[in-house]
């Protein structure tokens, strides 16, 4: 009867721990898509030809380098990455994109190495940084053999 | 009074970008419009999905947990940090302090570098995530970025010294 009453307490704390989750995150896609939805508008197909130059290592590292900058919910990251796509750039670039998104933190840089060390913090976005790019280029081969 | 988040700031911004365009151009507003709805509807549903998931982990998985399961000996604490990583929720800050306590006692540099780099794999997130890029790419992707986690833990344990435990270093 007290598990029950536990578990039962448990799951009203983790569905109102989710729904302020998703009440953050709402307006952030909203927000998102509303601006993917003006870029889409604005911006010809042909300047996402021009930035990335259809050369594979290359347009990782383009990839890589803007992943690194941006910040906000990985959601917003496949927003846009999906839009690469559809605009034409390469699923390297596309890849590399993602993951230095979510895996290079510049924003939360300062506090990574108050906390765990300048040495760790600035290995670890580098190295981040690097696979990226690694990943990029190795799921675009891995996608064309299979 | 309760504070009002960020993400309301951004999202009143940007509606008033449109609220602007609407005065300026009202076909290049409409054509946005249409867009942003068509993409909103269907991105919907997975986010009943998402919540679902949330609420799962967020019952199973907590800090007491991942402490416990951190001090296995071997090849099971690289199983466990990756499978802890990618379970563990909330914004990544907040898991700096626990990290930090871990590495003070004795986790090394390598295990929490493997740690954050599994937080970027997000169940939770993964209808979307297929939603966009199928279900094939998606797998492909989570396997590499859990094979580049072990070779960053490998790298970062040789490139961080164990002696490099104090703040800034």
């Amino acid at each position: 009867m007290s598990q029950r009453t536990d578990f039962k307490g448990m799951l009203i704390q983790s569905v109102r721990k989710s729904g302020r989750a998703i009440s953050r995150l709402l307006p952030i896609v909203i927000g998102a898509i509303l601006l993917v939805s003006l870029f889409n508008n604005m911006i010809p197909k042909s300047f996402y030809i021009t930035l990335f130059k259809k050369n594979v290592l290359l347009d990782a590292v383009i990839g890589s380098v803007i992943g690194s900058i941006s910040a906000g919910s990985p959601l917003t990251s496949y927003i846009l990455g999906g839009e690469f796509l559809k605009n034409g750039v390469g699923i390297g670039a596309v890849t590399a994109f993602l993951v230095a998104w979510v895996t290079v933190g510049m924003v939360q840089l300062p506090v990574e190495i108050m906390i765990l060390g300048r040495r760790f913090a600035i290995a670890r976005n580098s190295t981040a940084f690097i696979f990226a790019i690694a990943i990029g280029i190795l799921t675009m081969l891995i996608m064309d053999l299979v | 009074m309760k504070k009002i988040g960020g993400e309301w700031y951004f999202l009143s911004a940007v509606m008033m970008i449109y609220v602007v365009i609407l005065f300026v151009d009202h076909d290049f507003f409409s054509r946005s419009i249409r867009f942003f709805l068509n993409v909103f509807w269907q991105i919907l549903p997975i986010f009943v999905l998402v919540f679902a998931l949330m609420v799962v982990a967020n019952i199973f998985i907590n800090q007491k947990v991942i402490t416990k399961y951190f001090k296995k000996p071997g090849i099971k604490k690289w199983v466990f940090v990756i499978v802890a990583g990618i379970l563990s929720t909330g914004p990544i800050y907040l898991w700096y302090p626990l990290l930090a306590e871990l590495r003070d006692k004795g986790v090394g540099h390598g295990f929490l570098a493997t740690f954050l780099y599994n937080r970027a794999i997000k169940i939770p997130l993964l209808p979307v995530a297929i939603f966009y890029f199928g279900l094939k790419y998606i797998l492909v992707l989570t396997l590499m970025m859990v094979v580049f986690s072990v070779f960053q833990g490998l790298l970062i344990n040789r490139l961080v010294s164990t002696k490099n435990r104090c703040n800034g270093v």
